[in-house]
């Protein structure tokens, strides 16, 4: 099955591949055999080691040197990847990369299309680049949540198999769930600007990649006045990617074959994001909780404000009378400044932890393919091996004809074979490209969007002075 | 005030002014007739209530009250001793009204407020006037419970303030929960941050770890916010919420004093009617106006007192308050904020 496999493979057609199945069926006859044999022949000490199992799963094993001279550049590289710096790697990136990166998308006037149940929501995306891959330097165009999605899957389903980390766009689902759980409705004011945000953050984050920036589908979403319907709008959620992810890890374990990782880092890398992915996932949770709390405080300082509005009105001390409104109003401005600061806690904090969890699990899914890679590679080369083993039995049993066929099946599987190395070497040096680039921009967007958020901390803070310094005299005026 | 002598009848100008709530003005003239007068004055007299009373002296004819008649003789013959009676006149009428006002008993009395208050003739003469006296009566009787104004107001303001203080002491500790579950919040978040700064590989680190450190002190001084407005709102408004209670506590049990007293009154006056148990009844009255004299003079004091602490209580603790919002506001949070952090 895998065997004749196109290059580029459709997103959804992963799902179905898992490794042990596969196995079975191919190797029929003596699966235990071929299994140790397999071993075997992959270890660093075995004679019949030649350049296409250059990639032995010895863990002492120096890192991959690859056949192609395409992956030159990577080389001298490694020993800056295990220290831990991703920058000579990005200097690299950013000499071969060329064009500046100015481009600014902005989502903005949301408003109601159609009515009843065909109504939705249209968004006018607004593009200002000097970048010259677009026609002009500032134009706009009208979009549906669905376009978006669409864009999404079309996105996803090119390029995420081939080690692109593909920006997620949190779909209906996620929605969905916000409006159950938060007792939102879909018309109102803050579940259409929380939309709106996300999907501006979603164009930011996909033009931000290089690949993604050049492809006609994103060009075409941002350009072009008229837009197809999108179709299927069952795009590559991160709950399905995670599905996913899950079970080929559970495939994985299953499989007496396991990869052994040749080269430490795409270990270690992976090790970090699933550690990244626990972290953050009880950040943003916790985060979500402080945005919940501060909005209750929030309603319940505005409650209060009326109450102490009320005391000071059946106060018969005149001066205790004023005080007390005076607290009120003090109170009534606080209230709104908690609002805000749970603004500023949702939009700039709480949204950004929320966008990478959904990008760690498109992280995830990337070194997943890469997984199911070289697992295409392997049994490749096993199948190969089966045709040689059953070649020479033809060849001591005498039988001409099936010979020939034989030698012809093998000369295609080894094609396929150096197509499963390229393909596997092309998608590692993918990898690493893109997650130095993913860590690059997440130092980034942490740090700014940190620092934003800590600076609204410090104004919540001088309102509040401000406030408490205009009402201590009047509390001290009662007498 | 002043009479006016109208073709054949002397009318008086009576003017009242009153900080008794159960009027409707503060100050209102009506125009009565001696009649009218002495139709109050019978009231009284004809009211077993208030048997035990000194009776007012009557307003006799011959005293101060002429007919136009008598005036215009007067008048023609002498004019001085015309006007010296006719201030007379006037004088015993004022006279008449002030001691009723006076009284602690018969000021409370509802015909004599109908008697100041109600703008037209009191003479019941004809079915209409008597019916619209009686509309008068009505709504007059609606309004006249507790007469003596400090108490009656006290009452009125108790009522009220004690919901207010309930409602605004149940929406403050609300409030500061809601601040202390944001300071919760805070603290894992200070934690996750932490973890964070351990584990990154990136120049994250040293970030995330400054990061927690700020979380961590934005956690403590949103906790004391929260504790100081505990402190000083909330328990502020609790105790004034029992203390509250306590008052209108006290109104009532002067209120039952005074129907103990209303009750003994009217068993004395039973047993006067009868004529038996008479000193039975004088005694337990008398015991039941002491205690109820006892009971609103102390009232009193006790209800100006609270008024005193109450204000003092209000402004030690919303100064107190303010002081503190503004400590926490100021700590120097922002030195380590932005700057630092771009150095990072």
């Amino acid at each position: 099955q895998s065997a004749s496999e196109p290059a580029s493979l459709p997103a959804e057609d992963i799902s179905t591949n898992s490794n042990g199945p596969k196995q079975d069926s191919l190797f029929d006859d003596d699966p235990e055999d071929l299994f140790a044999e397999a071993t075997e022949e992959v270890s660093l000490d075995s004679p019949e080691r030649d350049v296409l199992l250059s990639d032995g799963p010895s863990p002492a094993i120096t890192p991959i040197t690859p056949p192609t001279s395409v992956l030159t550049p990577r080389i001298g590289l490694h020993d800056d990847m295990f220290t831990h710096s991703s920058f000579d790697e990005v200097k690299i990136e950013e000499e071969e990369g060329g064009d500046s990166f100015d481009i600014h998308i902005s989502v903005s006037d949301p408003e109601k299309v159609g009515d009843g149940m065909n109504a939705y929501m249209a968004y006018k995306v607004t593009t200002k680049t000097s970048i010259s891959l677009f026609k002009s330097h500032e134009f706009s165009v009208k979009r549906r949540f669905s376009d978006f999605l669409g864009l999404h899957s079309k996105l996803a389903s090119k390029y995420l198999h081939i080690g692109y980390i593909v920006p997620p766009c949190a779909g209906k689902k996620h929605w969905m769930t916000k409006v159950k759980v938060g007792k939102e409705d879909q018309s109102s004011n803050e579940f259409v600007e929380k939309r709106r945000s996300a999907l501006e953050r979603y164009l930011m984050r996909t033009v931000k990649l290089p690949v993604l920036l050049k492809d006609p589908d994103v060009l075409q979403f941002l350009e072009s006045s008229e837009l197809p319907r999108a179709v299927s709008t069952q795009a590559l959620s991160s709950a399905g990617l995670l599905r996913m992810v899950n079970k080929a890890a559970e495939a994985v374990n299953k499989m007496t074959i396991k990869m052994n990782e040749s080269d430490a880092w795409f270990e270690e890398k992976q090790q970090h994001f699933e550690n990244l992915d626990v972290q953050l996932r009880k950040l943003h949770a916790s985060m979500e909780s402080l945005v919940l709390h501060r909005k209750e405080l929030s309603v319940n300082t505005a409650q209060f404000a009326k109450s102490a509005a009320m005391l000071g009105n059946s106060e018969d001390h005149t001066a205790l009378s004023r005080a007390l409104s005076q607290l009120a109003e003090v109170e009534e401005k606080i209230d709104q400044l908690h609002q805000d600061q749970a603004n500023a806690d949702f939009y700039l904090f709480s949204e950004l932890l929320g966008d990478y969890v959904r990008l760690i699990t498109a992280v995830k899914g990337v070194f997943d393919h890469r997984m199911k890679t070289w697992q295409k590679w392997q049994d490749t080369q096993m199948l190969l091996q089966k045709k040689r083993e059953a070649e020479a039995k033809l060849q001591f049993n005498n039988k001409p004809d099936k010979l020939q066929q034989a030698k012809d099946e093998i000369k295609e599987l080894e094609g396929k074979v150096e197509q499963g190395e390229r393909e596997f070497e092309q998608i590692s040096k993918t990898i690493r490209k893109e997650v130095s680039r993913f860590e690059k921009e997440r130092v980034k967007d942490f740090k700014t969007i940190i620092i934003k958020y800590l600076e609204s901390l410090v104004q919540t803070q001088q309102q509040l002075i401000k406030y408490w310094d205009a009402f201590l005299p009047e509390a001290k005026a009662i007498s | 005030s002043d009479a006016l002598s109208e073709r054949d009848k002397v009318k008086f100008t009576v003017h009242t002014k009153s900080t008794l709530p159960n009027f409707k003005q503060n100050e209102f003239s009506v125009v009565r007739q001696h009649e009218e007068f002495i139709w109050l004055h019978d009231s009284f007299v004809e009211n077993e209530e208030y048997a035990g009373y000194i009776k007012l002296q009557k307003l006799g004819e011959g005293e101060g009250s002429m007919t136009k008649e008598e005036f215009t003789k007067m008048k023609q013959e002498l004019e001085a001793e015309y006007l010296a009676i006719f201030k007379k006149t006037v004088a015993m009428h004022e006279v008449f009204l002030c001691r009723v006002a006076a009284h602690p008993v018969l000021r409370k009395d509802l015909n004599f407020h109908v008697f100041l208050e109600y703008n037209q003739d009191l003479s019941v003469r004809g079915k209409n006037k008597k019916e619209k006296l009686e509309d008068f009566f009505k709504n007059v009787v609606k309004s006249a419970t507790d007469v003596d104004d400090f108490f009656e107001h006290e009452k009125t303001f108790l009522l009220e303030y004690h919901n207010r203080v309930k409602d605004a002491s149940a929406k403050s500790d609300r409030m500061i929960r809601s601040h202390k579950n944001a300071a919760d919040d805070i603290n894992r978040i200070a934690s996750s941050l932490y973890t964070l700064g351990t584990q990154d590989s990136t120049d994250l680190c040293k970030f995330f770890l400054k990061v927690s450190e700020l979380f961590e002190k934005t956690r403590k001084i949103e906790a004391r916010v929260a504790a100081d407005e505990d402190l000083k709102l909330a328990d502020l408004l609790k105790y004034y919420l029992r203390e509250s209670q306590a008052a209108k506590d006290l109104l009532y049990r002067r209120s039952r004093a005074l129907v103990d007293y209303e009750n003994a009154n009217k068993a004395l006056d039973k047993a006067r009617a009868k004529n038996r148990d008479v000193l039975q009844a004088e005694t337990s009255q008398q015991l039941c106006c002491h205690k109820f004299e006892k009971i609103s003079e102390s009232a009193k004091q006790e209800l100006v007192d609270f008024k005193t602490r109450r204000v003092a209580a209000f402004r030690k603790n919303l100064v107190e308050l303010a002081e503190l919002e503004l400590k926490h506001a100021k700590v120097p949070f922002q030195r380590h904020s932005s700057d630092s952090l771009y150095c990072v």
